[in-house]
């Protein structure tokens, strides 16, 4: 089994028994003040992190290459407040502009 | 009964749109995944199975950036940390055992829980009614999109030649947009996109996304 079926089959395992387990368990386990407020930092900081890694990286290498252009163009879009696939499609077509000049 | 029709009705119409409007954010996952390595079945798969969009993005993106498979899981389970909060809000008002609640939990998503909340002025059977009708809407339109975008990627080629490459910050970017609703979220934003990338030359690929948990956690601890 490859890193790809790994990736596939684990994330869906875990997915699945998260969303299991908050139908299955007693509501004051997780009501917590301190846990619902962790609960929505941690969208935030990952997909920040994700936005930085996968625009201005390449493996453990930082690198500013035509990807910033597709990201500074959505920055500009969600701006306008466009709809997410507007943003996506020109992150993407400025982009690849910029790889091809 | 004319009351109650018409408000199934306006429930349906909240639920749809949600559904084809997220569902079409499908093809674009889709073609990340092609993109990132994955097969087209891998990708459907993902869409099938794990049916949770950032964790989704989440994998194929470490994994396609060269992280290990741990660093891809564990970085999209922590996403999907959230549907079990949802799952725990949903439960007392579904009220469902067996295989109806293994149904449930599976389209426990940001989508369905959203719109089952936002009914609440109709009652408890219109929340109920927009958990159900959009957990499944979501999950058609998702599955039929992740399938086109994936084939459509495959067609492609060169990932980078389309910009791809781009596109998939870009979704990350879409999806942490409409949660930075104060400036201290844009703030912490900011400061994990920092914190990440100063820790890339000296980290495996994956564990500086992992490791910025830690600033939500040291934020979200402190709350009293």
């Amino acid at each position: 089994m490859n890193i790809y079926w790994w990736g596939v089959l684990g994330t869906s395992a875990i997915a699945f028994a998260l969303k299991y387990i908050g139908h299955s368990i007693p509501e004051r386990y997780l009501s917590h003040p301190k846990i619902q407020a962790t609960n929505v930092l941690i969208p935030i900081v990952l997909l920040s992190a994700l936005v930085g890694v996968q625009t201005f990286t390449e493996k453990t290498q930082l690198i500013l290459d035509h990807r910033a252009a597709g990201l500074g163009v959505a920055l500009i879009a969600l701006f306008l407040k466009a709809p997410f696939p507007i943003v996506v499609l020109s992150a993407a077509l400025s982009s690849a502009l910029l790889y091809h000049l | 009964m004319a009351v109650v029709s018409n408000t199934r009705g306006l429930t349906l119409r909240d639920s749809l749109s949600v559904s084809i409007t997220v569902g079409a954010y499908g093809a674009a996952f889709g073609a990340a995944s092609v993109a990132a390595g994955f097969s087209v079945l891998q990708s459907c798969l993902l869409s099938l199975l794990t049916f949770s969009g950032a964790s989704q993005f989440a994998v194929i993106g470490v994994i396609g950036a060269g992280g290990s498979a741990l660093s891809g899981i564990t970085t999209a389970s922590l996403l999907g940390f959230r549907n079990g909060l949802y799952g725990l809000r949903m439960a007392p008002l579904l009220k469902i055992r067996g295989v109806k609640r293994i149904i449930g939990a599976h389209v426990t998503i940001d989508e369905s829980t959203g719109v089952a909340l936002s009914q609440e002025s109709r009652g408890i059977d219109a929340m109920r009614q927009g958990f159900w009708y959009t957990g499944f809407g979501v999950f058609i339109f998702w599955n039929l999109f992740t399938l086109a975008g994936a084939f459509g990627a495959q067609a492609m080629g060169d990932p980078a030649s389309w910009g791809l490459d781009a596109a998939v910050p870009a979704a990350f970017l879409g999806l942490v947009w409409p949660r930075l609703k104060t400036s201290v979220d844009r703030a912490l934003a900011i400061s994990a996109v920092a914190m990440a990338l100063v820790l890339t030359p000296f980290l495996p690929a994956g564990l500086p996304i992992i490791a910025t948990t830690l600033l939500a956690l040291g934020m979200g601890l402190r709350k009293k």
